[in-house]
């Protein structure tokens, strides 16, 4: 068992936990996951380390709740505990001075590139940080990621904060007006990853994305997070998750994330009925926080 | 107890063990074998010679004394001879279990010349079932502690029986294991109805008992690694990982939704029980009523085939490239499949996996395949035949055609040397790789293999390690 030591919700349905995991505290690089589970009848999902404190000999991950795992995490708060962590897994980021670096993250997709924006900026790198959300509300690690970039340019898809549009519109903007990136990384979901790699193809920059199939053992035993990277099959987990955005087969990923969502709704509404009322209550005293008091 | 002597016991059967009726099972997980009376083992051990060179034992990878054991089952002292089997094996409900003993004690038994050998592994089975389940499992004695730790990264079969034996001979022994739930293999791969996991559990708390500490959730190689292992004041390192990587077909159409490699359908139904979904949150594809076949024909095929009926497959099938003789799986797993229903397409091979515009499997392009040469492995080469090319509707295709090796220790210990095939090179006698205090045994070096060759794996290397740190015998020596 491993407690919680810190949970806080960042916006509606994104909460940020900190978890007693000394040795991964202690051991992870920007990039890395880890894979964890709930309950003792629980499934293996894998969340990417947002940040450690090896004084505390904790993790962060920050948790979308979409599925009933999730939600089921979610509902957990500082003094609870989880079944089983275990990492860090995966390959970490590639690190060094590439000059100037555009970090991109779409949605929860954020906490996935903060660590390694961070670990850039460490670098030397000129760090250019473009934060995506739907809307305000759903706007996460902004101080953060203004303290980490040189940068930070957020967008919402209904204009409610920010520029009006996608991150792929600020991207495009920085490169026709001629700015020279090394290096652009694009974390978020499948379809963002997707458009970031068209736009910056012609301009022919390096582009990295972290992937994020379905996942079992997140060691290379099972197989299941095979993806097709330049035409050849990789296992996500031992091989990734960051691949070049340019060689991904995008596609194949993404309906392959599909392949259990019958399940998940099964899962999810057998949850939310069992766990109505806690679970509503929850939400609502946590998202009311106004925005500056969020982490 | 009757007295049979002389050409007495040649007239003895051998004793048939009871299991569960195929149309009963297919709907359960339950064990498929039932196990001997106390009355079966008794005759059955009555059956053997009592050769005065047992070359029964030279079959076994641990040389369990069978002779002697299987006289005290003949004369009823059942917990004696259970005493006597874990003199060499610590495992043996798992052994009597999953062993080929008819390629192994029972491949050299003297009876089995000419009628058939005495059934050695039902005998074993049936007295480590009857002291686990009469007295429980008894703890052997251990010496003195002697103050130096082990670290044994894995807790497979090789990992099990190399702690086991280091901690009877005074080692504080510690296990790592990738995975929530300890077991290796014998939890994640092998299916409950072949091999029940409270049994595995047991065996494990027993080494417990025995001062073993286990540590869950430990990825060596990224939580920590052998170099941090060996400096964190174990004394030598045991690796026993198994062999952890899948191997797919390379064929189009392989990432579909619905094809599945062996390791992953099985880990999600037995370590991740998606049987019990939505009890248990893990999904599987849901198979009941649909076509479902597994490529390949070892072991872990069968496993796979035949949880796929249990799950409610409409038709389930083995797909091999070569003939059933050809088929490394044991002849009882195939004769199970078969009373299941199992439907055995040999002489074929998947050349194309065809998918919906979803992504999801609904068909196999297959080709009919002859036997041609034989091949580096001595059996004949499946030749393709020309033009024999035809479709198959197919849900799910699961693919068991073996594993490489795990790649997350030898990443990160450079001065390991690791073979071409990406397994980890070892002295045979000592286990001892090419890393001072770092030893290695099971499928990690000899690529896929059995649990008890894994075994006995582990107890070479718990002496090459006893022998290593007592300073007799250095590998820079060698």
């Amino acid at each position: 068992m491993h407690k919680i030591l810190h949970a806080q919700y960042l916006a509606p349905d994104i909460k940020l936990f900190r978890i007693c995991a000394p040795k991964i505290a202690a051991k992870r690089k920007a990039g890395q996951f880890v894979i964890v589970r709930v309950t003792q009848k629980g499934e293996r999902i894998p969340l990417t380390i947002a940040d450690s404190d090896m004084a505390e000999g904790s993790v962060t991950i920050i948790v979308q709740g979409i599925g009933k795992t999730t939600k089921q995490l979610n509902q957990l708060n500082s003094g609870d505990s989880i079944m089983d962590i275990v990492g860090p897994l995966g390959k970490p980021s590639e690190i060094h001075y590439y000059g100037t670096v555009v970090v991109i993250g779409g949605g929860v997709g954020t906490a996935i590139a903060y660590p390694t924006a961070v670990a850039l900026k460490k670098a030397g790198n000129h760090v250019i940080s473009i934060v995506g959300a739907r809307s305000k509300e759903l706007v996460i690690l902004e101080s953060e990621m203004r303290i980490t970039s040189d940068e930070l340019h957020i967008t919402t898809d209904d204009g409610s904060y920010g520029t009006r549009g996608f991150v792929t519109d600020l991207l495009g903007n920085l490169l026709n007006n001629g700015r020279k990136i090394d290096l652009v990384l694009a974390i978020g979901p499948i379809p963002m990853m997707k458009r970031v790699a068209d736009v910056t193809r012609p301009f022919n920059i390096k582009t990295v994305v972290s992937l994020n199939p379905v996942m079992v053992d997140g060691t290379g035993m099972c197989g299941g997070c095979r993806a097709i990277v330049d035409n050849k099959t990789v296992f996500v987990c031992v091989d990734g998750p960051e691949f070049d955005a340019h060689k991904v087969n995008y596609d194949v990923l993404a309906k392959r994330n599909r392949a259990y969502l019958l399940h998940e709704k099964t899962s999810l509404e057998l949850f939310l009925q069992q766990h109505e009322d806690a679970f509503r209550q929850g939400m609502i005293e946590e998202c009311k926080l106004p925005h500056a008091q969020r982490y | 107890m009757e007295k049979v002597v002389g050409k007495g016991r040649l007239s003895i059967p051998r004793q048939k063990m009871p299991e569960q009726d195929p149309g009963k099972r297919i709907h359960n997980f339950d064990e498929v074998n039932l196990g001997f009376t106390a009355e079966l083992a008794v005759q059955e051990a009555l059956r053997c010679l009592q050769c005065r060179k047992p070359v029964c034992i030279d079959g076994c990878p641990v040389q369990i004394k069978i002779r002697d054991f299987i006289a005290l089952v003949a004369k009823g002292d059942f917990l004696g001879a259970a005493k006597t089997i874990k003199e060499d094996n610590m495992l043996p409900a798992i052994c009597g279990r999953v062993c080929p003993q008819e390629e192994q004690c029972e491949a050299t038994c003297i009876i089995g010349k000419k009628g058939e050998p005495v059934a050695i592994g039902r005998l074993e089975r049936f007295v480590a079932d009857y002291e686990r389940e009469r007295v429980g499992l008894s703890v052997p004695a251990i010496k003195a502690k002697n103050g130096k730790r082990v670290a044994i990264v894995g807790s497979g079969p090789a990992g099990l029986s190399c702690a086991g034996d280091l901690a009877q001979k005074g080692y504080e022994v510690t296990v790592f294991e990738a995975l929530h739930e300890l077991g290796g293999v014998l939890t994640y791969g092998i299916p409950e109805f072949r091999l029940p996991k409270a049994i595995v559990k047991q065996e494990i708390e027993n080494l417990a008992k025995l001062g073993v500490e286990f540590v869950a959730d430990a990825v060596i190689g990224n939580t920590d690694t052998i170099d941090e292992l060996l400096n964190d004041g174990y004394s030598a390192v045991f690796i026993g990982t198994g062999a952890g990587l899948p191997w797919f077909m390379e064929i189009p159409g392989e990432n579909l939704i619905g094809v599945y490699s062996a390791n992953e359908f099985l880990t999600r139904v037995n370590l991740m029980k998606a049987y019990r979904f939505p009890e248990y949150d893990q999904p599987i594809i849901d198979v009941k009523g649909k076509n479902v076949a597994v490529i390949g024909g070892g072991n872990t095929a069968m496993d796979a085939v035949r949880v796929s009926k249990r799950l409610g497959a409409k038709n389930a099938y083995i797909i091999y490239r070569r003939s059933e003789k050809e088929m490394p799986a044991r002849i009882e797993e195939v004769h199970h499949a078969k009373e299941e229903g199992i439907e055995f397409i040999m002489l074929t091979a998947p050349v194309e996996f065809i998918g919906d515009e979803n992504g999801w499997l609904k068909a196999a392009r297959c080709i009919k395949m002859q036997l041609g040469e034989p091949d580096a492995s001595g059996r004949r080469r499946p030749v393709p035949m020309p033009g024999s090319e035809y479709l198959m509707d197919l849900d799910v295709a699961i693919i068991a055609i073996g594993n490489g090796s795990n790649p997350l220790i030898s990443q990160t210990t450079p001065d390991l040397q690791i073979s071409k095939r990406g397994t980890i090179v070892v002295d045979e006698n000592t286990g001892a790789t090419s890393k001072p205090g770092v030893f290695a045994g099971g499928d990690i070096v000899t690529g896929g293999a059995t649990v008890i060759l894994a075994m006995g794996a582990g107890r070479r290397a718990a002496r090459g390690i006893d022998e290593y740190i007592r300073g007799k015998r250095l590998p820079q020596d060698e």
